[in-house]
């Protein structure tokens, strides 16, 4: 057992060096292309060569088989049988056409001879037929290394087999581990993103009753002050954002975001067909395993002293509404983005030129609807509750002059 | 997909159908994976029901009459060798076939073979005669709606006239293929398997 000791550290250090080396490439290869949506024409280049090793693995398998005198099986999808190029239903109107214009007394000629026809192309279309060979199972024309997929992997050579040994190693312990790798990353660099993003800002929150966090199939619903709500929310869970496509900066962090977790973006003009809205949003949250959505329902930002009329859109779906209350303290800085003043940029900017941005947020015990309200009562109910508990004046104004 | 080797040794008793059929390996092993393709549910054999769901096959005139070839003395199965046996009626006539030995049986795929093939299609009960009757039956399937029951039968009797030389309202096999004796059958009744 002691004999292992040299060869232990050996193989840690190894170890050691191929995660680094592993988590490196990751990173620049994929990580780093992935936030700036370029790719370096690595996957392309990968193809090639994968169509090119296939190519030269059927040929090898041929020259195999040819040497062993057999046949090697190659699936045609052009069928079988050599086919007259006229169809049956035309050579048909053709026979009856052809007979009626050559007796005299117009009665259609037949000949003994004519059932050949028919019989004919009977029997070939029991030997191939074009809807029962789309239903076979798919075969390759090219053996794709797989082993799974192809008839003829008897003829292999010795070289052949080392090919694919090595196929088989790369995709088990190289692929599939980067790919779990990944899967996995996703979620925490998401996350990680927004943290980076908090501590720009020389964000300070404080979390009140976090145990009532909003769980996946749910929608989670806030007051809006700011853009900022969004990224203070999300550095604290996962959510599958709802909002309308900006364009501009907005645009490119939305197309950033969209790409690492599922969001739903809603075009302007969707926005006003509320069913298609409501269906949407329906779907998303009746998949258990989709993160819970995060709703702004008062639409635009209000400057956090009162929360304004719930549209009742989100709260006809149906699902378990979290409420999640944000109140910001303005003696450090004022959050809030009065949209028709500033823009995106000049507003960031009065962020990071702020002292700091001092928030809390509370998270709601979850509610539902009850069986006896309608939509509407259901969200004042909801309103009511995040503004008692953020301090803020409960207002029915909805921001939008009937 | 699972592994399904393309070998020929997979074909029960292939040396029997190749002797008997004259099918080339490569071509049994596609009809092999032909009739594989037809067995959807995997029975082993084929029923009357796999035949049918050919699409194709419904619109050909004498579609039943095809699918019954199959199933000789009233049987309700076929199996691969008895699928082969039927197409080989129309395997494409062999040049090489000079001089035969005449104690071979002849090959499925003569002449007469598949005049006799045609025959049968005509013949519904296998007495080895065309009735009038059952003349009319074809023609009726073949010819088809735009013809009245008058035309066909002045077709018909014109028809069993110009073959029958007896005499006995019928055509018999010999009488039949007399009256196809200039006809081209071997191009009119083959199919080329592609390589």
């Amino acid at each position: 057992m002691f004999l292992l000791l040299p060869f232990d550290s050996l193989i840690v250090n190894l170890l050691g060096i191929s995660l680094t080396v592993l988590f490196t490439l990751l990173l620049v290869f994929i990580i780093v292309p992935a936030i700036f949506g370029v790719s370096f024409g690595i996957r392309k280049l990968y193809m090639k060569t994968l169509l090119k090793i296939f190519a030269w693995a059927t040929l090898r398998m041929e020259r195999g088989a040819k040497e062993k005198n057999h046949q090697l099986y190659k699936p045609y999808t052009n069928g079988i049988i050599a086919k007259d190029p006229t169809s049956l239903e035309e050579e048909i109107k053709e026979i009856r056409r052809s007979g009626s214009s050559k007796a005299l007394d117009n009665t259609p000629e037949f000949e003994l001879s004519d059932i050949f026809y028919f019989c004919r192309k009977g029997m070939e279309t029991i030997m191939d037929d074009e809807v029962t060979k789309r239903f076979s199972a798919e075969e390759l024309e090219s053996w794709n290394l797989l082993s799974r997929t192809n008839y003829n992997f008897q003829y292999i050579s010795l070289r052949l087999t080392v090919l694919w040994g090595l196929g088989v190693l790369i995709r088990y312990c190289f692929l599939l581990p980067l790919r779990i790798a990944l899967e996995f990353l996703s979620k925490h660099v998401h996350l990680m993103c927004y943290r980076i993003c908090v501590r720009a800002l020389t964000a300070i929150i404080t979390y009140h009753d976090r145990k009532n966090r909003p769980r996946n199939g749910g929608i989670c619903v806030a007051n809006h002050t700011s853009p900022i709500d969004v990224i203070i929310l999300a550095s604290d869970g996962y959510y599958a954002m709802v909002g309308q496509v900006h364009g501009g900066l907005m645009g490119v962090i939305q197309r950033a975001m969209v790409k690492a977790c599922p969001h739903v973006w809603f075009e302007r003009s969707e926005v006003k067909d509320r069913h298609l809205v409501a269906k949407r949003l329906t779907e998303h949250v009746q998949d258990k395993s989709k993160l819970p959505i995060l709703i702004f329902p008062e639409g635009t930002c209000i400057n956090n002293t009162s929360v304004m009329m719930f549209k009742k859109g989100s709260f006809e779906i149906g699902a378990t509404v979290y409420p999640v209350a944000i109140k910001y303290d303005p003696q450090f800085g004022d959050a809030f983005w009065n949209s028709s003043k500033y823009g995106m940029v000049t507003y960031l900017l009065r962020m990071m030129t702020s002292w700091a941005i001092v928030c809390s947020v509370w998270y709601l015990p979850p509610m539902t609807r009850e069986k006896d309200e309608d939509a509407v009562q259901f969200a004042n109910r909801v309103k009511s509750a995040i503004a008692r508990q953020g301090g803020l004046v409960d207002l029915l104004w909805d921001g939008v002059d009937h | 997909m699972g592994s399904r080797s393309s070998h020929a040794a997979l074909i029960p008793d292939v040396e029997n159908i190749r002797r008997e059929t004259g099918f080339s390996q490569a071509s049994l092993l596609r009809l092999y994976h032909r009739f594989r393709a037809l067995d959807r549910s995997k029975k082993g054999y084929l029923s009357r029901v796999d035949l049918q769901q050919i699409g194709a096959l419904a619109v050909n005139p004498l579609g039943d009459r095809i699918i019954d070839s199959f199933f000789p003395d009233g049987s309700q199965r076929v199996d691969f060798s008895g699928f082969v046996r039927v197409l080989a009626h129309f395997r494409p006539i062999d040049d090489d076939t000079g001089v035969r030995d005449p104690k071979q049986p002849e090959p499925l795929n003569s002449r007469t073979n598949k005049l006799r093939f045609a025959f049968q299609l005509y013949d519904l009960d296998q007495d080895g005669k065309i009735s009038r009757h059952e003349m009319l039956q074809v023609l009726r399937l073949m010819v088809g709606v735009q013809v009245t029951e008058e035309q066909l039968e002045s077709i018909t009797d014109r028809t069993v006239q110009e073959a029958d030389e007896d005499g006995d309202g019928a055509v018999s096999f010999l009488e039949f293929t007399k009256s196809l004796e200039k006809m081209d059958i071997e191009q009119k009744m083959s199919i080329r398997i592609l390589k």
